[in-house]
């Protein structure tokens, strides 16, 4: 069987992999967009409170997804709750760093000026800062799913869902004749999904950046 | 939420409130002096005061402390009578205006988004923020149907420069706050934005705290001018024309700079002296009554005016012998005239570069009213400079009266105290 037959014969079980590896990363990513950005604001003001809040999540970037997954098992067990804490987690970094470097690049005049004509934090935070720092928190978002694309994979070693049941299939059969195939269509579905989700995020970027400030 | 205006607030629109300092103070942490040391000053409803003093004297965190941008270290602030140096500082900063040097305009908010931002916050319908919107951006000179709905940064400097003062007046506060809003435009535009200012203080009658470090620009626009040392300590808090023709002191002499009775000229203009009168005939006159009127009036010169009485050509004795009676032939076309809202100063330019040194003055329809030339011009200067000198004799007579009924007071008052 060559790989387009193999394509075709498996279609409705690789349309499924990849919904629900769509599924899976898009839900984290909304998650760790919450979180992310909810850090950020708590923690810009601070010099080491930011700082604190960036080495923190960077060091998670650190621990090997694979790792990280086989720790969470004892945890919180096995299935869809390893796959979602973990690409949660990883998501965080670029998301709290761009918010926290955004949220900080916002012209000190500007604050200013928003203070002197009458506003309070919570309306300065939400019409002023956050607006003007969305492009590079956006940025952020697109840099995470991107990575968590990848990562997502590796959740099948948890019995998590997605294409990384595919690619790990063919690895257990190494040497049986679709073995090769499987890791292909999987790893080839990973990257169309990612390309998709980035031409969405143009569309957002489109749709969400105010033209003033955009490039 | 209710607005509450001053016991004798007027109805309508807010004109300005007064501002009262107290022993104002502002030491930042860190640094063993005062950056603001003990600021006194009344400033009254409805005028301009400019604040002007060398870099780093402290005329912005004064400015600041007004409406609590910075918090003062000590000292009372009042507007309007009220103490304001306690309440939430947001409540305060929505009843004054606030326009910064860069124009501080949101870059991605649309003029009009910028300019309703104000009135949103404090609760204004929509329709009547609509209409505020366009009110404003008329007030500054910009068309609202073509700037409405641009981005900042689809503006020039001096455009933003006007937007930020839309936004700032917006609500319609008593009072308005500037630090240094014109510091970043080119010349000309500076000085439009100034006659701007100018015009629409006229209507509106803020008061109007204004920072600069230009002195001409002090001069041009205050009612009254703060000079500031260091440490904000007031060297001399007085009228332009008295801080020119009367400085307190050598530092306050040295801001002034040279050719104090040049800048003076600025402050009068053509409306407030003397203009002489010329002969004048239209271009419809008979010869012969042209000729007559010159004999008669025993000067040499007469003003053709044309048929709308605008200053036409100066016609002496000899042109019309010469032009053998042709009026097209005669005389030399008036080139330069000066209406009656210039300034000495450009009178004093035209009357220089005219060959025959006077000016003719015009109307507001370019009609003609007289003529100065440069013994009208020396005669008022000469008596300004008198009537200043006088006012600030009598200013400083006043002073001392004061000061030593207030010395007596308290020798008779505080008789256990033994003050030198
Ligand atoms: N946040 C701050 N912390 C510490 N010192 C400050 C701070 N802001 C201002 N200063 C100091 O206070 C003094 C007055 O500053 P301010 O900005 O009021 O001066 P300024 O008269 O407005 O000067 P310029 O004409 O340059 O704008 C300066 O010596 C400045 O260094
Ligand atoms: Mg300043």
């Amino acid at each position: 069987m060559n790989f387009w037959e193999y394509l075709g014969n498996r279609r409705q079980q690789l349309l499924a992999d990849a919904f629900q590896h769509a599924s899976a990363v898009f839900q984290c990513m909304v998650v760790a967009t919450a979180i992310g950005v909810l850090i950020g604001v708590l923690t810009y003001r601070s010099q080491w409170a930011g700082n604190l809040a960036t080495t923190v999540t960077s060091t998670i970037l650190t621990i090997p997804s694979l790792a990280m997954i086989g720790l969470l098992i004892p945890v919180v067990g096995l299935g869809v709750a390893p796959t979602v804490t973990a690409l949660t987690l990883y998501g965080l970094l670029p998301i709290v760093r761009n918010a926290i470097v955004g949220l900080r690049g916002v012209d000190p005049t500007l604050v200013d000026a928003a203070k002197g004509i009458g506003m309070s934090r919570l309306h300065r935070l939400v019409r002023i800062e956050l607006p003007l720092a969305w492009p590079p928190i956006l940025t952020g978002i697109r840099v995470s799913t991107q990575m968590l694309m990848g990562i997502a994979a590796i959740a099948a070693y948890a019995s998590g869902p997605g294409l990384g049941n595919e690619i790990f299939r063919g690895i257990a059969s190494l040497g049986s004749k679709n073995a090769l195939n499987q890791v292909l269509a999987g790893t080839l579905g990973i990257i169309v999904l990612a390309l998709l989700f980035d031409a969405v995020y143009v569309l957002i970027g489109r749709l969400t950046i105010p033209r003033g400030i955009r490039v | 939420m209710s607005e509450t205006s001053g016991p004798s607030g007027p109805p309508a629109a807010a004109t300005g409130a007064t501002i009262e300092l107290e022993d104002l103070t502002k030491r930042y942490p860190g640094s063993a002096e005062p950056a603001v040391d003990s600021v006194n000053m009344e400033i009254k409803a409805g005028e301009i005061v400019i604040f002007v003093g060398p870099s780093g004297c402290g005329k912005s965190t004064t400015l600041k402390m007004i409406n609590r941008l910075i918090e003062p270290t000590s000292g009372r602030i009042r507007i309007d009578g009220e103490d304001v140096t306690d309440i939430d500082p947001v409540k305060l900063r929505r009843k004054v205006g606030y326009a910064i040097q860069s124009s501080g305009l949101f870059p991605h908010m649309t003029v009009a988004q910028n300019i309703a931002l104000v009135p949103r916050m404090i609760g204004w319908k929509k329709a009547r923020i609509t209409s505020r919107v366009e009110e404003m951006l008329d007030l500054v000179g910009l068309d609202p149907a073509e700037f409405h709905g641009r981005y900042p940064r689809q503006l020039s400097g001096g455009q933003q420069q006007r937007v930020g003062v839309a936004r700032a007046l917006a609500a319609d506060p008593p009072v308005l706050l500037m630090d240094e809003p014109f510091g970043a435009v080119d010349p000309i535009t500076r000085d439009h934005l100034q006659d701007e200012l100018i015009r629409l203080q006229h209507e509106l009658h803020k008061t109007i705290v204004f920072v600069t470090h230009d002195f001409d620009e002090a001069i041009k626009l205050g009612d009254r001018i703060a000079v500031l040392r260091e440490r904000s300590h007031i060297a001399q808090f007085d009228t332009p024309e008295a801080i020119l023709t009367n400085p307190a002191d050598d530092f306050v002499s040295g801001f002034v700079g040279a050719g104090a009775a040049l800048k003076r000229l600025n402050l009068t203009r053509v409306r407030d002296v003397e203009m002489a009168d010329v002969p004048t005939v239209t271009v419809d006159d008979p010869l012969q009554r042209i000729f007559d009127k010159l004999r008669a009036s025993g000067t040499n010169e007469l003003l053709l005016l044309d048929k709308r009485h605008r200053p036409y050509k100066w016609l002496r004795r000899g042109d019309l012998m010469r032009a053998r009676g042709s009026l097209a032939r005669a005389g030399t076309l008036v080139h330069d005239t000066v209406t009656r809202d210039a300034t000495l100063r450009d009178a004093l330019e035209a009357v220089l570069t005219d060959n025959a040194g006077r000016v003719a003055v015009t109307g507001r329809r370019g009609e003609y009213l007289g003529v100065v030339d440069m013994e009208t011009l020396m005669n008022s200067v000469h008596e300004m400079l008198e009537a200043d000198r006088l006012d600030a004799l009598e200013h400083q007579h006043e002073l001392e009266e004061q000061r030593s009924r207030l010395t007596q007071h308290e020798q008779e008052g505080g008789s256990g105290e033994a003050t030198a």
